[in-house]
């Protein structure tokens, strides 16, 4: 009989697969005969999805400490998991919060809904635990594979469903390329094993071949692909605008999130010996995506758009800290991310509060007015806008701040200059924004009250965006700590 | 005494009643914006008092910063909060704290719409003005210095006339090109010093060839704000747009920030490049004395006269600082708190016959001093100190810089001095037109003069741009010592790099 595994560091994983198991069956059984009752069992799942979500959190967090590896090496927890994990989580849970009302009242309030969404996670958990090439490739596609059937969830929209479409297409690309690059990296090496091969490399011995770099670059592509960087990014503005907005908003944290945490552990442990291999890459994709995020954002007219070409862009300011490839630079980039998740999630909250006469409206111009309209909406739209263009002293400073510190510590000071200056154009169409809600005056006004939860979404990240300058420390030293194992030993 | 934390008290203040303001006026619009312009102006006049309490305690006899405060923030990047003020900082809080409750009275009645949001506006870019001048570490100076735009933005873009979006953009963008440089500059410097405390740096001698990037940076930001020619097309679009008040904040507050950072950066911590690049300041200063001086003769538009007048007062800030003689850098210093005085006066004089008339043309008035005696005489009190007649504020400073200027350079002296002349053509200019003639227009035959309330905004300017003018010893006093040190900081510097030179060869 094979010797059990030690459960103890993927604890998590497995509370939230047998939860998801027990929602199944119960979402299944609950009944569901009429349109009414078909919602109940959406809230309710939906409620304990976000419970199942929490749990997890506090699980997650009960693991932080050292480094823990199962299952034959090829699943880790460490600082660096914890962290990132309890991220996406809180990323996963707020996105199941902010869209219960958009879901009933656009005919989705199916019970699979929520259930996806944790899949996703739990996908994405696995991803960030991958200690190997194999459970990378799986943690992966259980996320996409999740995240394409949401993306098309609202089956009777057009738009929806191409989007979906669009996503598989490109996304199966994508993780044919990450594939692709991986066969060959085992072809090269006679390993998928993360820490082996990190020691192949690193010691300096193996002679690095033609083969090896493609590899490398091939699984590069792919993940920049699943982190939407320029110039693999063509996907994002359609699959943003399509989706549904509130899968939009899930779509633009947690998964970006969890795979630049996979980018970041895939390159600064396996292959983190080769940094003068991929620096020039990644610079080179940081650099094109703060300079397409900026000015491709310009002209557009569609909020969801424009959030995507943003998002693309925040991407590009967290790969700085990547292509320094120091420890400050991995710290600077998880501080960066969850300052992002919160700007993004209040930011989709807001754009979630956009309607009119009991439709959902996405342009610009629809916001006109609104600081005369919705005061305290506008206020907070306002703060997310001031924030991601990185004006201090709101969050969003200090993300890119902690950034340009590795980038100038490592000397890319091109990249740090770019990355200024690009912030400069961005910082055009987030006034924008400002200018449209309070500069301007409300032809239609948007529909009032805004509902209870996304307003207390809002205000809740509004206020870690106003207030992360009073007490930095927890996130700072968080990061600190998870930067450090990724380095440590 | 020393441990109470007054400086924080006086930033944080005016947070405060902001809050105050968001949290609790609500109800009927009217209610809200009388509790909302009582707050602030409650708010902006306790913390004058608290300003002069701090200045009653300020000690002159030392160079040191005092009433420092020390609170660890982030650790694990050996960033803190550090507040303290010097002579130099001092007489700046101080403008800042009388500007405001000004400001905020002469928007009693011109302001009617969104006062609430208004107040708030003025109350947190108090703070973040406050702030920049006590900071003494340089993350913490830089946040304040770049948070000062999300207000500003606001007033122009809100409350400002038909062309202020555009020039609402103008100012951010310009504002933020300059200080995203200088933040690479400032992780650059922490980068190789491992600390952000300003003392600390500016004891730092760092090389030569890294000390020409970084004051080139510091460069971009400073000269934007303050603002030199050929960068200072952002501030006649923002002065003629913005409301009164704004105008008013944006002349007297934010162009001294460019000033004083070049006092608390520049100078101490990259001395011998400074030296390097006087030629270049002074260039640019005297393009922009004479030239926007030519510019400000052809404006049909008042505020954009006054907004040109600012440009050419920087420029002689701008060569007084870099003479690097006590009398030129006291002059610097002296000539922005007159011109912080002089300006605020200025564009409140405008407001108020815009308030009237609404409309700033220079050629929809004439004859106004038939009408409003009061208003002809406070306005020709401000135009020529601003021209810098003998006996007023504006005068003192004008002269110390040419004498500092004389010392340093003849030709940039007699060059500087034509701006003196030109500056009393225009001011006149604008007085003949605005005031003398014939009350000729239908429009102004029932204009009437100044009410009490807008003769108690003018009141202490009017006082202290007399006592300025006359007896300039109290506040030069305060200086001295900070810049007597300042200047021999620069010099030893000077000095020692040449030791090296010379050592090396």
């Amino acid at each position: 009989m094979a010797e059990v595994p030690n459960v103890v560091p993927a604890l998590p994983e497995l509370f939230l697969a047998s939860a998801i198991m027990a929602m199944l069956m119960l979402g299944v059984f609950h009944p569901r005969d009429t349109a009414e009752k078909e919602i109940k069992a959406s809230r309710l799942i939906s409620f304990l999805s976000v419970i199942t979500l929490i749990l997890a959190v506090l699980l997650v967090s009960t693991l932080s400490g050292g480094r823990l590896v199962t299952f034959q090496n090829m699943f880790v927890s460490d600082p660096f998991a914890v962290y990132s994990k309890i991220l996406v989580l809180i990323g996963s849970a707020l996105a199941i919060v902010i869209s219960q009302g958009f879901i009933e009242r656009h005919a989705m309030a199916r019970f699979e809904y929520s259930i996806l969404i944790v899949f996703a996670t739990l996908g994405m958990m696995m991803m960030i635990s991958a200690n190997d090439l194999i459970v990378l490739y799986i943690g992966l596609e259980m996320q996409s594979l999740s995240l394409y059937v949401i993306a098309a969830f609202q089956r009777d929209d057009t738009r929806s469903t191409e989007a979906g479409l669009k996503y598989f297409v490109l996304g199966a690309l994508a993780s044919g390329m990450l594939l692709y690059g991986a066969s060959l990296i085992y072809g090269f090496t006679g390993t998928t094993d993360f820490d082996k091969l990190s020691q192949l490399f690193r010691g300096g011995e193996t002679e690095i071949n033609i083969g090896i770099i493609f590899g490398i670059v091939f699984i590069l592509a792919g993940l920049a692909f699943k982190v939407s960087a320029a110039p693999f990014h063509m996907w994002t503005p359609d699959v943003y605008e399509g989706a549904p907005t509130p899968v939009t908003a899930f779509f633009s944290v947690a998964p970006k999130i969890a795979a630049l945490a996979l980018f970041i552990r895939v390159m600064i442990g396996p292959f983190g010996g080769l940094v003068v291999e991929w620096q020039q890459i990644v610079v080179f994709v940081s650099m094109a995506s703060m300079a397409l995020g900026a000015f491709a954002a310009i002209n557009q007219r569609n909020i969801k758009r424009m959030m995507a070409y943003s998002s693309i862009g925040h991407v590009g300011y967290a790969l700085i800290g990547l292509a320094a490839g120091t420890e400050t630079g991995i710290r600077g980039t998880l501080i960066y991310l969850a300052i992002y998740l919160a700007m993004n999630i209040g930011t989709f909250a807001c754009i979630l509060c956009m309607r009119r006469a009991d439709r959902m409206v996405e342009g610009i111009d629809d916001l006109a007015g609104l600081g005369k309209t919705h005061p305290m909406l506008a206020l907070g739209i306002v703060v997310f806008m001031f924030s991601m263009a990185g004006i201090p002293p709101l969050a969003g400073f200090f993300g890119k701040f902690y950034i340009f510190i590795a980038a100038i510590e490592a000397g890319l000071y091109a990249l740090a200059i770019v990355g200024v200056l690009t912030s400069v154009v961005a910082a055009f169409y987030y006034l924008r924004i400002v200018q449209m809600v309070y500069f301007d005056e409300p032809d239609y006004p948007l529909d009032k009250p805004v509902s209870r939860d996304l307003g207390l979404v809002i205000a809740a990240t509004g206020l870690v965006i106003v207030l992360f300058f009073v007490y930095p420390t927890p996130i700072l030293n968080g990061a600190a700590a998870a930067a450090a194992s990724l380095f440590g030993g | 005494m020393q441990n109470f934390p007054l400086l924080s008290l006086l930033i944080f203040l005016p947070l405060v009643g902001a809050v105050l303001i968001l949290v609790l006026a609500r109800g009927d619009e009217a209610v809200v914006a009388r509790n909302s312009r009582w707050t602030a102006l409650w708010t902006s006049a306790i913390n004058f008092v608290l300003s002069l309490f701090v200045w009653v305690h300020f000690d002159t006899t030392t160079a040191d910063f005092q009433f420092v405060e020390y609170a660890v923030w982030m650790p694990a990047f050996n960033i803190n909060y550090k507040m303290g003020i010097d002579g130099i900082s001092m007489l700046f809080v101080l403008l800042t704290t009388l500007l405001t409750p000004i400001c905020v009275l002469s928007s009693w009645e011109c302001i009617q719409n969104r006062v609430k949001e208004y107040m708030i506006s003025f109350l947190v870019l108090e703070t973040f003005m406050i702030g920049m001048f006590c900071s003494l570490d340089m993350v913490v100076f830089y946040i304040f210095f770049e948070a000062v735009l999300i207000p500003m933005f606001v007033i122009i873009g809100v409350w400002g006339g038909p062309g202020r979006v555009y020039a609402a953009f103008k100012l951010f963008l310009y504002t933020l090109l300059g200080s995203v440089l200088m933040l690479l500059a400032l992780l650059a410097m922490y980068f190789t010093t491992g600390s952000t405390d300003i003392p600390t740096l500016m004891a730092y001698r760092f090389p030569v060839e890294m000390q020409i990037w970084l004051w080139l940076a510091f460069f971009a930001s400073f000269a934007v704000k303050i603002p030199m020619w050929p960068v200072h097309t952002w501030l006649p679009d923002a002065h003629v747009e913005a409301p009164t008040a704004g105008s008013v904040i944006l002349a007297a507050v934010l162009l001294k920030f460019g000033g004083y950072g070049f006092l608390r950066f520049s100078l101490p911590m990259f001395p011998e490049v400074s030296v390097m690049f006087t030629p270049l300041i002074y260039t640019l200063s005297i393009v922009a004395v004479i030239y926007t001086s030519l510019v400000a003769l052809a404006q049909e538009d008042m505020k954009k006269l006054i907004a040109y007048s600012s440009v050419a007062h920087m420029g002689f800030v701008t060569i007084g600082t870099f003479t690097l003689t006590v009398q030129g850098v006291e002059g610097a210093i002296y000539m922005m708190l007159a011109h912080g005085i002089v300006s605020a006066a200025l564009f409140l004089i405008v407001g108020v016959v815009y308030d009237r008339i609404h409309s700033r043309d220079i050629s929809a008035y004439g004859g106004l001093v038939h009408r409003m005696p009061a208003y002809s005489l406070i306005f020709m009190l401000f135009m020529l100190a601003s021209v810098g007649l003998p006996g007023t504020a504006g005068f003192v400073g004008e002269f110390l810089i040419l004498v500092g200027a004389f010392k340093a350079n003849t030709w940039v002296a007699a060059l500087a001095a034509t701006g003196l002349v030109l500056g009393a053509a225009y001011m006149l200019y604008l007085y003949r037109r605005v005031i003398f003639g014939k009350l000729t227009k239908d429009s102004l035959t029932a204009i009437l003069d100044m009410n009490a309330r807008e003769i108690a905004v003018f009141a202490p300017l009017v006082v202290l741009v007399i006592f300025m003018g006359v007896y300039p010893g109290p506040f030069l006093e305060i200086m001295h010592v900070s810049v007597t040190n300042l200047l021999t900081h620069v010099d030893t510097a000077l000095k020692a790099g040449q030791a090296i030179t010379v050592a090396g060869r």
